[in-house]
């Protein structure tokens, strides 16, 4: 008995040694943008990991600059659109892949995994120039678009894992006890599902934030400029002396809604994501 | 009440084929309801509800990827150069004579290889060891999956400015790490840490989809495994393996495509200096930069096809293992 | 509360295959009839059709005397209850229950006042606030009940309700279902694999194969009197023993010895078509150890001796296992059980004999011991159809009869 609570002892300190080494591994990188976000101009080069004076002026200047908090509305706005949209086709798309049989259907996933996988950059050269034409560069709905393209197929995929675990028997014993196609999924399937869209709007909206190649190509003014491609171009503008501690403090503030989605869902997410992509 | 209690010979083969039909036909109870004779009304109005579903869905699929590709084929034959707008012209394939004589264009498709190789199997090893961790950890299970999931949340270019700050000369805690001097002005230095951020973001994404192949790995068969007298290893390799491969062939092949797309990272660390340019931050220098429409389309040609191939391989090696083949099946 | 009339009714699937074949059955108002058969043998698609939830190819189903094949489910006033239960799990067990009662949309005080009515028929008053997933399995399963009876509908189906409970809780909730089906009085159809269940629940056993049906009756009618082959395996629990039979002489040469035969199967067999190879089938009810036997019965029957496999003694009586020498039977409907009970490819040489013995019996296992059976009870099927030769005007009469 002594021995095998010994064992388990040394054990839990090996396992927690590998946690803890994969906590590092996975929170160095932001602790240190982080560090450099609340460092003092005067101690920013001093490389030290942890800033030897604290300060909060870099957050001041970025929200004090009509081109942060401009990226800011963008980023927020456009990956909401993309996402509510991205959700909504996404899951009448799926539940019709995972419950209803129609000529066609094979082709829809086989057509929505081709898009998971094609080349974003192959479609920069294409699109920039049709919207010019159509006069939706450098707008919201001209990032929106791709978003929602190439968004879809992690929705459908997830969301149609989501559905399928809905047991089939619910919808039957809904149609036995009276209800009607749309009373059926209104008041059974629709409630069982809210935990799935949810998980996939997380998901979407991840990808939605972190997207630069479309961002950076699609946009040329603050119009519809996000986040991640007005931090690349801090470094060029004059109005920072060095742009090092703005770019962090801007860098921290569109990380902290992921930490925060990643803090509350963790279990959602690591679900939506293994359960989507590896079909059992 | 007819009852066939006599049937003659010809009868018994005759029910011998319906039985046999028949249970193929009848055992996925769960399904019945959804198979349903031709022309019925509850069948058309299925499948009418079916592609009423989907058509939403597929037409911005297509018309965001499909028209453009085409579009882009046809860009890719012609002269054109918004700089030089009226020498707009087709000129047939000599666009791509140009990109595919171009050492430039050999370099960056080299380095994308490079990154695409050498990341994607760093990554399977550390994402092996990651899903394991996350799968079996006896203590803080929750806290392990959260970290995890960070660099897989966070964007890109956040993460690439850390890195970069990390290895800048004075600022970063790492710049002198190795030596005297700036990692990031050397090629190899650069593309070693292009490759560091690529695999420090996406290994978790990888360890996820394996975590889901170990998951499908019976308790049992590892408890059997090991009265049988087979060591950790031996159970890994000889247990563990079979059952994930279906999961470690998908998690390949997507982070494959991902990782041959490399883009943010390396334009945030070195903007493609010192030759580092993958085939991504070619074409958007000679888009956005060159605002050259035509050699752009003909390196997007030519990046899909690159693409298409890589995707067919993988397909071809591993058959029926990739996603979605297998769909009709799971209902 | 109504009657249900199938008119042979068939389900054919695009693909071709043929599910249910031709079934005319008569369900009368509140009998309750089982599906019995093995899986693939049409039973629930038989049950899906008459619950509307899958299309009938061809025949009609009538439903109080109105044709209901074009009727959607909630336009047949039919309740059901799934074999995994299918509650709503964001539902209470009130809600549960109500269900169906709100979207018929009776106003509050009717509802709570049928939920709680038919709650307490169940036994469920104490778990209403509760969510399915805070249930065992056999609360579940009486949740699900619950929601079938608050309605009142015309007729219950059932498909396998019980097959995901545990053995004992089986049987305790086989009898609540017979209990309230006699107390409602509603017409219900059972569908189930298990030939325990169908023998003790229902009016009438419907025995279905390969989408047909091959017998219907009272359930110690199909026992005593099966028409067929397989009628006679499935039913019975051991199952009937079957042996290989030569026609000689006007007798059979069987592995436990020559059997004489009455004038009329001698008669049958005469026939110019008459199959020269019989099964000859025996429950194992109708042996004895032999020393146990009083003279009168004796000469009703045949006596064998042969080694003692294995005995098992269930205290009333002891099932003996014999190994009888000579060719095994074989027919398709044979091989099709043993499929079914997992068994095919699963049994030795020679043929195994299960017999029921008294607990007097000294029998042990690995000596030989003589054993008598009873002539009268035995059947004799030809195995080119299955076609059971000792029935006569639908009862069976032994080898003997004249």
């Amino acid at each position: 008995m002594a021995t095998g609570t010994e064992t388990t002892t040394r054990a839990r300190v090996r396992w927690g040694l590998l946690d803890l080494l994969v906590v590092v591994f996975a929170l160095v990188p932001v602790l240190w943008i982080a560090s450099l976000s609340f460092k003092t101009p005067g101690t920013l080069t001093d490389g030290n990991f942890i800033p030897r004076e604290w300060t909060l002026d870099n957050y001041r200047t970025i929200f004090d600059t009509d081109q942060f908090v401009r990226a800011l509305i963008n980023s927020i706005g456009i990956a909401l659109i993309a996402t509510l949209v991205a959700v909504v086709l996404g899951a009448m798309a799926a539940y019709a892949i995972s419950r209803l049989d129609f000529p066609g259907k094979g082709l829809l996933v086989g057509v929505s995994l081709l898009i998971a996988m094609f080349p974003q950059v192959s479609l920069v050269s294409p699109l920039f120039e049709i919207e010019r034409q159509l006069g939706l560069f450098d707008t919201w709905p001209g990032l929106i678009l791709p978003y929602i393209t190439f968004a879809l197929p992690l929705a459908i995929y997830t969301l149609s894992a989501f559905f399928k675990q809905i047991p089939w028997d619910l919808e039957k014993a809904a149609k036995m006890d009276g209800a009607t196609q749309g009373q059926a999924f209104r008041r059974v399937i629709a409630p069982l599902a809210a935990p799935g869209l949810f998980t996939t709007a997380i998901l979407v909206f991840i990808f939605c934030w972190n997207d630069f190649l479309f961002a950076i190509t699609l946009t040329s003014t603050e119009r519809a400029r996000t986040v991640p491609v007005a931090l690349s171009f801090f470094t060029g503008e004059s109005q920072f002396e060095d742009p090092t501690g703005a770019i962090c403090a801007a860098a921290v503030v569109i990380t902290v809604p992921i930490i925060l989605f990643v803090l509350f869902f963790q279990r959602r997410i690591v679900s939506g994501l293994t359960s989507g992509a590896v079909k059992g | 009440m007819s009852i066939n209690a006599t049937p003659t010979g010809a009868d018994v083969t005759a029910e011998e084929t319906t039985r046999s039909t028949g249970r193929h036909a009848t055992v996925p109870t769960q399904r019945a309801g959804r198979r349903k004779p031709p022309l019925s009304e509850n069948r058309k109005a299925e499948r009418k509800l079916g592609w009423l579903l989907c058509a939403p869905a597929a037409l911005v699929m297509v018309a965001v990827t499909a028209y453009p590709i085409i579009y882009s084929v046809w860009l890719s034959l012609q002269r054109f150069d918004l700089r030089f707008p009226d020498e707009r012209e087709f000129i047939g394939l000599e666009n791509y004579v140009t990109v595919l004589s171009n050492e430039f264009w050999w370099t960056a498709f080299g380095v994308t290889m490079l990154i695409t190789v050498v990341t994607v199997a760093v990554e399977l090893v550390l994402g092996m060891g990651l899903a394991v961790i996350m799968h079996r950890t006896l203590v803080g299970r929750g806290i392990v999956r959260t970290a995890a999931l960070i660099p897989y949340g966070i964007v890109t270019v956040v993460a690439a400015f850390s890195w970069r700050y990390a290895w800048t000369p004075g600022t970063g805690y790492l710049a002198n790490l190795f030596s005297e001097g700036a990692p990031l002005t050397e090629r190899a230095s650069s593309l070693a840490i292009i490759m560091l951020a690529e695999i420090w973001k996406t290994t978790p994404f990888m360890a996820l989809l394996l975590m889901a192949g170990l998951a499908l790995v019976p308790e049992d068969l590892l408890k059997a495994a090991s009265t049988d007298g087979a060591t950790a290893w031996q159970r890994f390799t000889k247990v563990m393996l079979p059952v994930m491969k279906p999961a470690i062939l998908v998690a390949l092949l997507f982070r494959t495509l991902d990782a041959f797309r490399v883009f943010d990272n390396i334009f945030v660390l070195t903007a493609g200096g010192n030759e580092t340019s993958s085939v991504s931050m070619l074409a958007y220098n000679n888009l956005i930069r060159g605002l050259n429409l035509g050699i752009g389309s003909t390196m997007s040609v030519l990046i899909f096809v690159t693409v298409a191939i890589i995707a067919f391989v993988f397909v071809k090696l591993f058959g029926t293992a990739a996603p979605g083949s297998d769909d009709g099946e799971r209902r | 509360m109504a009657d249900i009339v199938l008119d042979k009714v068939s389900k054919k699937f695009p693909d071709g295959t043929v599910a249910v074949q031709d079934v005319d059955l008569e369900i009368a108002d509140g009998e309750f009839v089982i599906l019995v058969g093995p899986s693939g043998c049409g039973k629930s698609t038989t049950l899906n059709m008459i619950a509307g939830l899958e299309d009938i190819s061809s025949g009609e189903l009538r439903i109080g005397g109105q044709r209901v094949n074009d009727k959607a489910p909630r336009d047949r006033d039919i309740a059901m209850v799934f074999q995994s239960y299918a509650l709503y799990p964001n539902m209470t067990v009130r809600e549960n229950m109500a269900f169906p009662l709100r979207l018929a949309k009776l106003d509050k005080e009717t509802i709570n006042q049928k939920v709680d009515e038919a709650a307490k028929v169940l036994e469920l008053t104490s778990l209403l606030d509760r969510r399915p997933a805070n249930l065992s399995g056999g609360q579940r399963q009486r949740v699900a009940m619950g929601r079938a009876i608050v309605r009142q509908p015309k007729a219950f189906l059932m498909d396998e309700p019980l097959s995901n409970l545990d053995a004992k809780l089986r049987v305790q909730m086989r009898t609540v279902v017979s209990r309230l089906q006699k107390q409602l009085g509603t017409t219900t159809v059972y569908v189930t694999h298990d030939q325990t269940e169908a023998m003790t629940l229902g009016d009438r056993v419907v025995i279905m194969r390969g989408g047909a049906v091959q017998q219907v009756g009272p359930p110690q009618e199909l026992y005593d009197h099966p028409r067929n082959l397989f009628v006679a395996g499935f039913i019975g629990s051991p199952s009937m023993n079957f042996l290989h039979a030569a026609v000689q002489d006007g007798g059979l040469r069987t592995g436990l010895g020559d059997v004489p035969l009455g004038d009329r199967v001698r008669r049958e067999l005469e026939a110019a078509d008459a199959p020269r190879e019989l099964i000859l089938g025996i429950r194992p009810e109708h042996f004895e150890d032999a020393e146990l036997v009083d003279d009168d019965t004796r000469r009703r029957g045949l006596e064998f001796e042969a080694p003692v496999e294995i005995v098992e003694s269930m205290g009333s009586d002891k099932y003996v296992y014999f190994t009888v020498e000579g060719e095994r039977a074989s027919a398709a409907e044979l091989e099709e059980l043993a499929a079914d009970a997992g068994a095919s490819d699963f049994s030795g040489a020679g043929s195994n004999l299960v017999t029921r013995l008294s607990a007097e019996s000294p029998v042990a296992e690995g000596q030989s011991r003589r054993v008598w059976f009873n002539l009268e009870k035995i059947h004799l099927f030809d195995p080119t159809n299955g076609r059971n030769l000792t029935l006569h005007e639908g009862r069976a009469a032994g080898a003997l009869a004249d």
